[in-house]
């Protein structure tokens, strides 16, 4: 990866060009006015230079037009600038629907990133040319950060609560991957490295054993392991909701309101279950925090994702 | 510009001895103790400054271990901010000159400052104690969970000395809100003041509304450490993003405390090395006013990536873009000051020549910073540690710089030699540029801030503004070494050394400790170098 | 000192009044300003307990059924009559201002010490309630024991509670030994309708934390009180 003294990084997602043509104009417009100014104020300074130390300064004070100009034009150049990053940011933080799922945790100082066919990986991460890919993850002890800079992208990860990055790899090789929290005393130390493949080569490396159970099998494991399946029936006659076909959908609750069924709520009704109580259901469910951890909420969310709504036959029964 | 001897009796000499200061109720001697305390808290500042950039010219984690190089940053940050940056100008500086500057006896609350000081060095040894047993390692931002859980180091002294500093900060913005409104001299209205006073107000507006939340914050966050309290706990259910908008909507409006006043100080000096008035007096004025309240509605831009939702973000992010307007109003007036005026270029005058350059690239790259677009890329990058170094010690500490320069006679009596303060402005300029500009480059590259080690094509740029650290040292030391030598073998300064407009001019050099034999009544303008003035249509 | 210093140019009034500063020109300048310097000073300490509250309106928001049952665990009457006892000190204060601004020298001791008669009273019920919550192992930390799925969130509720109170107490302790101070100057006679500035301050700063309170009241001890009675 050396080559040379790199002055600027190289680019390996869809998303880079985009950002990096935002910068390109931010500095050109900067850099503009940054010249104009230095240049008024070398040009004075030469020009009006008194040596004699006697004289006096003309007695100008103001001019209101100036100042509305220069209230108003910059004001206007700004809003610009404003909008694009807006635009570019929101590329940025909005997943295609379609992305390759990935999972990450975060904790002091690795990051363990676990593929849905079953691969997990510690401090790299391989994913394929061309697709979209969404990496979901969470901390397990203090704040970290997920930053990939040939891929532009960055996002915080916190605990308690799930973040995610997307991207397109558009260039095969080896980028950096570091934190970009600091975290203690190996901060420095929590970095890794992305290996974008070619398609085939990514199939060849996914099916490369090792893998175990996908996540979708292994939260079905823990479905019936931690007791979910006595009472969330899948016709919903059970003590609990059923669950099928229920992810990305609006569920209402028991105090009037309406949530989104997405990665966030289910994590949260495993862990804090009484919070946002589903309409028509009793405040039975346990916590079952302690009892599973990060790894296998994000197994569970997978696998719940995946049951069909009511009606078709469930994907993996037991 | 020679006088004969310095006056018989000044603020100096009245009375003898250490108790005769450490119980003073004497402004100027109150300004001088801040300078004391504040040079003590930037050398160690800087003596942490040097171990990271020494560390920082390996890619590997050699001089130091990682433990002991998170310690040295944090340190860094934790005295520079809270012991220098926000104190510098208007502890010192405005301790010093305000009264003079509007024809007081003293500040409204003599008794007041002296406590104000005697806090600031309470917090300051705490602060240090925290340093000797083992120092912290936190970040100056003490994040949690990291800092109420997970830190092994001295958060809750360091916490507690940083707490007891920010009642200094209140206490001086009170007195300095209160000298303003009620002790100006018979005819001094808020248009004629001189436009430092106007930012020592905008400044003390900030240090009182916006001081009292980092203390609570530390305090919350010191009672989760000690108490096992929960409120940022994630597993309570608490939320460590809490911590952030609550330390940011502080510290946020804290970087205006530190770059308001040098901002005055900058209008101050272009005035009298430029023999005329400040262009576009009222706007410079209401900027000052427009970015301390718009400087408490920016916060959350140090939160874009994490996790506030993207509307949100819009919002502060477009507030952040409205903020910079003022500042840059600013710079557009003081480049047309220069127009047509009579250009002097002594020491305070280049200090104000590198400070425009500065802060304009420190200014501007924090446009790069509010663009969201950006951000997510540049966050907790080296980018960062550029753009607000530069506007840090590229703004503020310059500002610093020229005001120490300007008023030194007045304080001292004395003056120092030109050519060495020349010498020393063109080392500080370089050797500073030379430190940070290559960070504006490994930002990019997305070489992360806080990093003990790093990869290795980052090497060259950081032995580059490793290079320019030690020329910065250089240039700082000069400093000190030629201000020293000027309090014993400095020309005397007379009261008028640079002929500037202004009450603090019209009285001896160093002042008597009443300041003015008989209170000056005003009827007329700041920056009056011209019988007539014009407004240009 | 040698004091080569004019005077102050103070043409209309007399001798100097004993407590008129010498940085001042008049005592009227000296009172507006040590009665702005408190005004200012009380706006902090609003930003103070700001923070707290910060925190407090966020988890509420989030966490509805924890404050419920959090604030049920609060005694409501001790909580209502420290209302009272507060409301009534600042009637007391008030009549202390009185008094010292008409020049009432006993009466202005009387009122302040039934001041701090009453504020001592709000701290040692406070003071019982804070022992009650040690013994209910309901102070938040290690040993917090607390039934019920919503136990961490009332957890973060408590917290804010010994926060907001613990704060508060802090500055009625604070308080009352500046009325200390006060009482004893006001019994050595040193206030008259001139200046009596301390006295009016310290009413000030008196007032303000019975403010505080009587937000906290209904903030912490009544939340849901309404559902819980039926």
């Amino acid at each position: 990866m050396l080559e040379g003294i790199p002055l600027f990084p190289v680019q390996a997602s869809n998303l880079a060009p985009e950002v990096d043509n935002l910068y390109f104009f931010v500095t050109a417009i900067t850099a503009f006015f940054a010249l104009i100014v230095v240049f008024f104020v070398i040009v004075f300074a030469v020009k009006y230079r008194d040596h004699t130390g006697e004289k006096v300064g003309a007695p100008i004070t103001g001019s209101i037009w100036l100042e509305l100009g220069w209230s108003i034009v910059p004001f206007l150049v700004s809003m610009a600038i404003f909008a694009w990053a807006t635009i570019v940011f929101f590329h940025l933080v909005r997943a295609p629907d379609q992305t390759l799922e990935i999972y990450s945790t975060g904790k002091r100082w690795m990051w363990r990133f676990q593929h849905i066919d079953g691969q997990s990986e510690i401090n790299e991460l391989h994913v394929p040319l061309g697709r979209p890919v969404k990496v979901t993850f969470t901390s397990e002890d203090v704040l970290h950060s997920l930053f990939i800079p040939a891929f532009r992208v960055k996002a915080d990860a916190i605990p308690g609560r799930y973040s995610s990055i997307w991207f397109t790899p558009t260039r095969a090789g080896e980028y950096h991957l570091f934190c970009a929290e600091y975290c203690g005393t190996k901060h420095s130390g929590m970095i890794g490295r992305v290996f974008v493949m070619e398609p085939n080569e990514y199939q060849a490396w996914l099916g490369g054993g090792g893998g175990g159970l996908s996540m979708t099998a292994r939260g079905e494991q823990l479905f019936q392991q931690l007791g979910c399946v006595s009472c969330h029936l899948t016709d919903g006659s059970g003590r609990g909701p059923s669950l099928a076909g229920k992810y990305g959908q609006q569920e209402q609750l028991a105090d009037g309101e309406a949530v989104l069924v997405n990665d966030t709520y289910i994590r949260e009704s495993i862990l804090t279950p009484q919070m946002r109580l589903v309409a028509g259901y009793g405040p039975v469910m346990p916590t079952f925090q302690g009892q599973v951890n990060e790894q296998g909420l994000m197994s569970l969310i997978e696998y719940i994702k995946s049951l069909p709504s009511m009606g078709q036959p469930a994907t993996a029964t037991k | 510009m020679t006088t004969t001897v310095l006056p018989r009796v000044n603020y100096l000499n009245v009375r003898h001895g250490v108790a005769s200061w450490l119980l003073t109720k004497d402004h100027k001697r109150i300004g001088i103790m801040y300078l004391v305390v504040v040079t003590i808290a930037f050398f160690l500042g800087g003596l942490f400054a040097t171990g990271v950039r020494i560390e920082l010219t390996t890619p590997q984690g050699d001089f130091v271990s990682a433990d002991t190089y998170n310690r040295l940053f944090t340190m860094h940050g934790v005295f520079m901010v809270f012991f220098v940056l926000v104190p510098v100008v208007p502890a010192v500086l405005g301790n010093f000159v305000l009264p003079l500057m509007i024809g007081a006896k003293d500040v409204a609350f003599p008794r007041l400052n002296l406590l104000s000081w005697y806090v600031f060095v309470f917090g300051f040894i705490f602060t240090i104690t925290a340093m000797v047993t083992g120092g912290v390692d936190t970040g100056w931002t003490f994040y949690t969970p990291y800092s109420s859980s997970a830190s092994n180091s001295n958060v809750m002294l360091t916490g507690i000395g940083v707490f007891i500093t920010g009642f200094s900060s209140i206490l001086t913005g009170l007195n300095f809100m209160v000298t303003i409104h009620r002790m100006r001299a018979p005819g001094l209205t808020w248009f004629r003041l001189p436009l430092f006073v106007w930012a020592l107000y905008a400044t003390a507006l900030v240090m009182i509304l916006a001081t009292p939340i980092i203390a609570i914050t530390i305090g919350m966050m010191a009672l989760e450490r000690a108490l096992g309290f929960g409120i940022f706990d994630p597993r309570l259910g608490g939320d460590p993003v809490l911590f952030q908008h609550l330390f940011w909507f502080y510290s946020h409006p804290a970087v205006y405390i530190m770059i308001l006043p040098p901002m005055g100080v900058i209008s101050e000096v272009i005035a009298c090395f430029s023999r005329k008035n400040v262009f576009g007096y009222s706007f410079v004025a209401f900027s000052s006013l427009a970015i301390a309240v718009f400087g408490f509605l920016v916060w959350a831009h140090h939160l874009f990536v994490a996790g506030i939702s993207p509307y949100s973000a819009m919002v502060f992010s477009f507030l952040s873009f409205a903020v910079a307007i003022p500042s840059a109003v600013k710079v557009f007036n003081w480049t047309a000051t220069l127009y047509q005026g009579a250009i002097w270029w002594r020491a305070p005058m280049l200090w104000v020549f590198g400070f425009i350059g500065l802060f304009l690239i420190g200014g501007l790259t924090g446009l790069f910073l509010a663009s969201l677009g950006l951000d997510v890329h540049l966050h907790d990058t080296y980018f960062v540690v550029a753009h607000f170094h530069y506007i840090m010690v590229g703004g503020a500490v310059m500002g610093f710089f020229a005001g120490l320069h300007y008023w030194w006679p007045k304080m001292t009596g004395r003056m120092y030699p030109n050519w060495a303060a020349t010498t020393a402005a063109l080392l500080v300029f370089f050797g500073f540029n030379l430190t940070f500009f290559p960070q504006f480059i490994l930002g990019y590259l997305g070489m992360p801030r806080r990093y003990h080690a790093y990869s290795e094509e980052f090497q060259v740029l950081n032995v580059l503004s490793s290079a320019g650290a030690s020329i910065l040292a250089v240039g700082y030391t000069l400093i000190a070494s030629y201000l020293v030598f000027s309090l014993f073998r400095g020309q005397a300064a007379g009261a008028n050394p640079w002929r500037a407009t202004g009450l603090e001019w019209k009285t001896e050099s160093p002042p008597i400790p009443d300041n003015f034999t008989e209170t000056p009544i005003v009827n007329e303008g700041a920056y009056k170098y011209s019988e007539r003035e014009i407004e240009v249509a | 000192m040698p004091d080569i210093v004019a005077s102050h140019a103070d043409p209309g009034d007399h001798a100097h009044h004993p407590a008129l500063q010498h940085h001042f020109q008049t005592l009227e300048q000296q009172q507006e300003a040590s009665t702005l310097g408190m005004w200012i000073f009380l706006v902090t300490e609003v930003m103070f307990f700001g923070g707290l509250l910060m925190a407090y309106l966020v988890y509420r928001v989030w966490y509805p059924l924890a404050w419920s049952e959090g604030s049920l665990e609060l005694d409501i009457r001790l909580g209502a009559f420290n209302t009272v006892v507060l409301i009534g000190s600042s009637l007391t204060m008030a009549l202390a201002v009185r008094s010292a601004q008409t020049g009432a020298q006993k009466a202005t001791v009387r009122w302040l010490l039934l001041t701090m008669a009453l504020g001592l009273t709000f701290l040692v019920v406070k003071f019982f309630e804070y022992r009650e919550k040690y013994l209910l192992h309901h102070i938040p930390g290690p040993n917090f024991q607390f039934e019920g799925p919503e136990a961490p969130h009332v957890q973060i509720f408590l917290s804010l509670y010994f926060g907001l109170t613990g704060l508060h107490a802090l500055h009625m302790i604070v308080g009352f030994s500046i009325l200390a101070v006060i009482t004893w100057m006001a019994h050595r006679r040193r206030f008259s309708p001139e200046w009596h500035t301390p006295v009016e301050l310290s009413g000030l700063y008196w007032h303000f934390v019975d403010i505080v309170w009587i937000f906290l009241f209904p903030l912490l001890y009544l939340v849901d009180r309404a559902h819980h009675l039926s």
